[in-house]
């Protein structure tokens, strides 16, 4: 059913219909309307879950811990700060691989204190063994929410899952959005079935210590699980799309690419303006494309070479920094092309930090300089004023 | 496991576990589950007892166990709580929380104050050996005063640490909650009734049990229980509970001994006899341990008129 509604609504209503058993958060703009949407389904007696309402994101992450280690389904939601207070909890999480779900409203990093939409928080958590998808629109948020817990909960991967969607621009926007039904997700997720929890009748032993004759096999294992992530998200994709409608395909979208010879790259929802960028360059007969990474871990190395591999330049957009090098989305093009037969140059683009608007223009510039650069490879700040650098 | 015969049943803490001879946070675990029995889900934070008995692909613990970090073991015991009720488990036995003095009173404050504050029906124990002994003897905030430990350490400017101990009891019952006791591993009877009333309390409880670490204190390993007993004995570790806010069941130390009893035996105090001005510091001590007695006795005579 279409039903116009907030970003943070429809993000709530998947919860709901994805049945966890308990709920742990703490509020942090922008990812608050979704928990407080939650705590009213829960309220309304819509929602059969125990909210626990903690004291900190890194008692949150704590609660969904224990209570996944006990078999329970378990969801929570941060960003920026919250998400970076949860670090040492996340990798915990990941590698005691308990399926947890968590939504993350994306923003940037403090100082300067910033409540605005960027990538740096979750890139941030890059290694910390949690797959990452990033949302381009409140649908495909909505969407991977209950694709999250079978992608998460499947014995061929076992681990936590994040999924991204930016602060704002998503969680605050209205827009139409195919509900999800009960009964069709009942029907696609089923109840979530741990082969090991705390029991009893059979005690095991979890988070235990592993000495250097160990740990890189678990390390291994953790690895080997988001790789094998790989596939499990391709089919859980399809076989959503036999029942809602809507394919998301593998780990990439491409856009246009088929005989393109420029292609700009990007995550999240300012992949929609790429898009009417790439049609706008089009329509006047520029070959021109665009890719969607939907999911940053696993990194799609094979769909990105077979996507990229014979056009003349590529260009990534980075909401994000890693300081003293360049985007961190671009590092992973740039070595997922290494080595291939006739590499195409490369240029990074880092826009839209902390809230600043992504525009067509934004795109347009990127194109251009793909377009017209002779430099094989290059970084750079794309939409910097330099004039007020004097300033700050 | 295979039975090689032995007449006691396996302990639920079994032996073989990589503890120091004389550790006396293991000999608190060993009772403590004697107390609570099997039916227990113990969350360890990191520290000595987690480290000790957690090497995989050993483990000592016959019960379910889940260590996650250092200073998030109440949060987890939280989970674990809100799920077994969720799911309908909730009489498969009480949620138990086993940290350290450090995982307790310092850096997982934040976490059990939460706890305490939701009112999860979990039993909080921190075994107490008054500094963090698993990175080596560092200072905490619930190392005595005047105690040398690595990064409080005595030396010409200083008497070692010069802080007194947090008083975390207190902390835990200005929480509201139903049952707060302190106990030590030197009185085993006692460790076993308050085990047995934390986890049969209905709500959140805590327990502080005193127990000797002989490795960073500086005793010999057959002497831990002594140990223990004299720090009671002295009036250097008080025994009470505080049910439903009110202190009560306070234990009597009709003849108090000289601190200098206590801190004569273990290398933390040992500059206190050696160092100008050692004496007026153990004097403060010597003080400290007679209010604490003295108050202690107030409040049991009253109780007991
Ligand atoms: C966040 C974090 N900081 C520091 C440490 C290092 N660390 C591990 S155990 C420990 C001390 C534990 O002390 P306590 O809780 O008193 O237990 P004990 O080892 O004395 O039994 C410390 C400082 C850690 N594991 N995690
Ligand atoms: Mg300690």
């Amino acid at each position: 059913m279409m039903q116009i509604m907030e970003g943070s609504h429809a993000v709530a209503l998947a919860v709901k219909v994805a049945r966890p058993n308990v709920v742990a958060a703490y509020p942090i703009t922008p990812q608050t309307h979704i928990v407080e949407d939650i705590s009213q389904l829960i309220a309304d007696g819509d929602l059969a879950a125990e909210y626990v309402k903690v004291e900190s994101e890194h008692s949150a992450m704590s609660v969904c811990i224990g209570a996944s280690a006990t078999g329970a389904r378990t969801y929570t939601a941060t960003t920026s700060q919250g998400l970076a207070l949860m670090h040492e909890v996340l990798f915990n999480a990941a590698g005691m691989r308990l399926p947890i779900v968590m939504t993350v409203a994306n923003r940037a990093l403090s100082a300067p204190l910033n409540i605005w939409n960027d990538h740096q928080d979750s890139i941030s958590e890059r290694d910390s063994g949690w797959i990452q998808v990033y949302a381009e629109d409140n649908t495909e948020a909505s969407d991977m929410t209950v694709q999250a817990y079978k992608i998460a909960e499947d014995n061929r991967t076992s681990i936590p899952m994040m999924v991204c969607m930016d602060g704002y621009t998503l969680t605050h926007t209205y827009e139409p959005i195919d509900v999800l039904e009960q009964d069709l997700v009942d029907s696609f997720l089923p109840p979530y079935q741990p082969i090991d929890v705390l029991d009893v009748d059979d005690p095991k032993s979890f988070g235990m210590f592993a000495d250097p004759n160990y740990y890189t096999e678990f390390r291994f294992q953790n690895h080997k699980a988001l790789e094998d992530a790989e596939t499990v998200m391709t089919e859980v994709s399809a076989e959503f799309g036999e029942i809602f409608g809507r394919d998301y395909g593998g780990l990439i979208e491409t856009y246009r690419c088929d005989d393109a010879e420029y292609v700009a790259v990007a995550l999240g929802s300012v992949v929609g303006t790429l898009k009417d960028t790439v049609d706008d360059l089009r329509a006047q007969g520029e070959r021109v494309g665009a890719i969607k990474v939907r999911s940053y871990r696993p990194f799609p190395v094979a769909e990105i070479q077979s996507a990229l591999t014979g056009v003349e330049a590529v260009g990534v957009l980075d909401r994000n920094v890693s300081l003293g090098f360049e985007g961190a989305l671009f590092t992973d093009i740039k070595a997922s092309l290494y080595g291939s037969k006739s590499t195409p140059n490369m240029y990074g683009f880092i826009a839209g930090l902390g809230g600043r608007d992504v525009t067509k223009r934004t795109f347009m510039k990127m194109f251009k300089k793909m377009q017209t650069s002779k430099a094989v490879e290059e970084s750079e700040f794309s939409d910097l004023k330099p004039e007020l650098l004097e300033e700050v | 496991m295979e039975n090689r015969g032995e007449t006691r049943p396996l302990d639920l803490f079994s032996s073989g576990h990589r503890a120091c001879a004389g550790c006396g946070p293991a000999l608190t675990i060993q009772a403590i589950l004697r107390a609570t029995g099997a039916k227990v889900f113990v969350v360890s934070a990191t520290g000595c007892m987690e480290v000790v008995s957690s090497q995989y692909p050993q483990s000592a613990w016959n019960v379910p166990w889940i260590h996650s970090l250092f200073e998030n073991s109440a949060a987890v015991a939280s989970g674990i709580e809100v799920a077994l009720k969720v799911l309908g488990r909730s009489d498969d036995g009480k949620v138990v929380v086993i940290a350290g003095d450090g995982g307790t009173v310092d850096i997982g404050m934040q976490a059990i104050s939460g706890m305490f504050e939701r009112g999860h029906d979990i039993c909080y124990i921190c075994y107490d050996n008054e500094a963090y002994m698993n990175t080596g003897n560092q200072r905490s905030g619930s190392t005595p005063y005047d105690a040398s430990t690595t990064t409080s350490p005595a030396g010409a400017k200083s008497f070692g640490n010069d802080r007194p101990k947090k008083d975390m009891p207190a902390i835990a019952a200005a929480h509201g909650i139903p049952y707060v006791a302190t106990t030590s591993v030197g009185y085993p009877k006692d460790l076993t009734t308050k085990v047995q009333k934390g986890i049969s309390v209905d709500g959140p409880a805590y327990l502080q049990i005193h127990a000797p670490c002989n490795i960073g204190w500086g005793f010999d390993s057959a002497k831990t229980i002594e140990i223990a007993r004299l720090a009671v004995e002295t009036g250097l570790w008080a025994m009470y509970e505080i049910v439903d806010g009110k202190l009560t069941n306070v234990m009597k130390v009709s003849k108090s001994k000289p601190v200098e009893e206590y801190l004569k035996q273990q290398r933390r105090f040992a500059h206190l006899f050696k160092m100008p001005g050692g004496e007026a510091q153990i004097k403060i001590i010597q003080d400290k341990a007679s209010a604490n007695v003295d108050r202690l006795r107030v409040i049991a005579e009253e109780e007991s008129r």
